[in-house]
């Protein structure tokens, strides 16, 4: 029971970072039935802007809110601006293309982010300031959470709150809505759909960068390859939660995190990855719409 | 000078062309009755002039200014709006959210919106009633009202219905396109196509045909009532078939 609860923990923290990379893939493929392969590794190159500001620039030794402030926004910013440029020249000419054209094209942007982070920062593995934050922790009942995990997980719910809000609160997000329905009727209400699109291509950026930094911050080594399972799993949360329904990625995420802990405790980490692209398969045969999934039009 | 003239319209549909050289004009406080068969290309001409379709050649000038090659959106910020064949309203939204994208221009001025949005509800107490109600259960009736209502939210200054009344009984289209005249009254001009030309008709100032992308009657709407061709092909009752 004891170790059921310390995986659970563990299963949430991870689940938090899986949640944010789907709402990415989920928010684009609710808009444009696109699916951004780069989502993951949008979320790496993230997590080394983040470093490069906390280890080669020194923010680690800023005050301890500012370098983390600092650590989340400037990445999220930076990597909104790639994805909006992997939007206008890589997907933009080809929208009214085949979707196979597209799909090829996610692919080769995901090699694309790789290969260039491994360009800039070598294929070595880099660290976090292992000491960013404080290491202890507390118990809860018999469990021991960090404080790292509660900040982390804190700032990922803050983070889908805060999405929520945009979206069904704002008129913005009001029109995020009716475009995952009909573009041309969108049109007709003076919406500019490419705006919109951009948008979506931001907000997703958005939220792959922060979890990027969370990874960092939690795992402390990051490695240019680690977007790429990073996205199958998050694609496999947003599948699981019904792709385009923003809730049902959020549940994905949490779900995929618990799957893999318990795997991880209870069978061995060399299957984590067998077990989850099992959950990926299992999915698309038996109910591709996904766990919350309706007809596509009726989701986010 | 017309608020908005159409002239020479060609557009295609791959190789197909769907409309061969209309012509037709609106102006404020009057409605324009387009009327024709099937497939004749009524919604094509709606859809070119709202910017969702490119013509080959011809001409849109609105308020003189061409706004042939303008996004749709620019053309709805400008004030021609329209409310789509089928209603295509947002099925996932409420009905206050579908207003709210009918406000989408003005959307910086909540209290624009408001008034707005409580003027359209005077217009159809219904949908006050439900404005929290997802429009995907509405009525098909409410629908159209809200549809309209939602075209309105932007208060154009060149309203485009396309086929208002279909699917609605006979009341109730008699009243949606009461409501339309009370529209153009105010000073709007309004492109209406319908199907049912005896009512449409009966409201329109003017009105064409279009037979196979090309306008092949205009005039006064109640000089075309009692044209021989007009009751023919589409005042005729049940055979009121289009000879296309
Ligand atoms: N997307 C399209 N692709 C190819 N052809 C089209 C397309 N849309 C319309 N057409 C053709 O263009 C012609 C005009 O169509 P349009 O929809 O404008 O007719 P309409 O007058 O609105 O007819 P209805 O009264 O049935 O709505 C028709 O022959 C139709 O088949
Ligand atoms: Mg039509």
């Amino acid at each position: 029971m004891h170790a059921f609860l310390e995986y659970t923990v563990t299963g949430l923290t991870v689940g938090s970072f899986y949640a944010l990379v789907a709402l990415g893939y989920t928010i684009v493929y609710g808009i444009i039935r696109l699916i951004n392969f780069a989502q993951g590794d949008l979320s790496m190159v993230g997590a080394f802007l983040g470093w490069t500001l906390l280890v080669s620039l020194g923010f680690e030794h800023l005050p301890i809110y500012l370098a983390v402030v600092a650590a989340f926004v400037i990445p999220m910013l930076g990597t909104a601006v790639i994805n909006l440029g992997i939007l206008q020249f890589a997907y933009k000419p080809l929208l009214r293309r085949s979707l196979l054209a597209i799909l090829i094209t996610a692919l080769g942007m995901s090699l694309l982010l790789q290969n260039t982070v491994l360009l800039v920062y070598g294929p070595s593995i880099n660290a976090y300031p292992p000491n960013l934050l404080p290491t202890t922790g507390f118990y809860l009942g018999p469990v021991h959470v960090t404080y790292v995990q509660t900040a982390l997980v804190a700032v990922s719910l803050l983070l889908m709150g805060g999405l929520v809000l945009f979206v069904q609160g704002t008129t913005i997000g009001t029109a995020m809505r009716a475009l995952a329905q009909d573009h041309d009727a969108a049109r007709l209400m003076g919406i500019n759909v490419d705006a919109i699109i951009r948008v979506a291509f931001v907000l997703g950026a958005m939220l792959a960068a922060a979890s990027g930094v969370m990874l960092g911050i939690y795992y402390i080594q990051i490695q240019f390859t680690f977007g790429f399972l990073l996205g199958l799993r998050a694609f496999t949360a947003a599948v699981l939660g019904g792709i385009g329904n923003i809730p049902g990625a959020m549940a994905g995420g949490f779900l995929i995190g618990l799957l893999e802990a318990y795997t991880t405790g209870y069978v061995s980490g060399k299957w984590e990855d067998v077990i989850v692209f099992a959950v990926l398969i299992g999915v698309l045969v038996v109910k591709p719409t996904g766990l919350f999934g309706e007809r596509v039009a009726e989701r986010m | 000078m017309a608020l908005l003239e159409v002239r020479d319209l060609h557009v295609f549909y791959g190789n197909i062309e769907a409309l061969k050289g209309i012509s037709l004009d609106a102006e404020p406080g009057q409605i324009m009755a387009i009327l024709g068969g099937n497939g004749a290309g009524k919604t094509t001409t709606l859809r070119t002039i709202s910017g969702l379709l490119r013509p080959r050649s011809g001409t849109v000038t609105f308020a003189g200014r061409s706004i042939v090659g303008l996004e749709a959106h620019v053309i709805v910020g400008m004030g021609l709006s329209q409310v789509p064949e089928g209603r295509r309203i947002f099925n996932v939204l409420t009905v206050e959210e579908n207003l709210n994208l009918g406000g989408y221009i003005i959307r910086s001025s909540r209290e624009l919106v408001r008034t707005r949005k409580a003027s359209v509800f005077k217009l159809f107490p219904r949908l006050a009633e439900r404005r929290a109600q997802l429009a995907g259960t509405l009525s098909g009736g409410e629908q159209q009202m809200l549809a309209i209502g939602r075209a309105l939210m932007s208060e154009p200054k060149v309203l485009m219905l396309d086929e208002p009344s279909l699917g609605l009984s006979p009341i109730l289209s008699r009243s949606v396109l009461k409501t339309v005249r009370e529209v153009a009254n105010r000073g709007t001009a309004v492109l209406l196509v319908e199907q049912n030309a005896r009512q449409a008709l009966a409201i329109a100032d003017r009105a064409c045909v279009i037979e196979t992308g090309s306008v092949v009657l205009q005039g006064d709407a109640a000089t075309l009532a009692k044209d021989e061709r007009v009751q023919k092909a589409y005042l005729g009752g049940f055979e009121a078939v289009a000879s296309g």
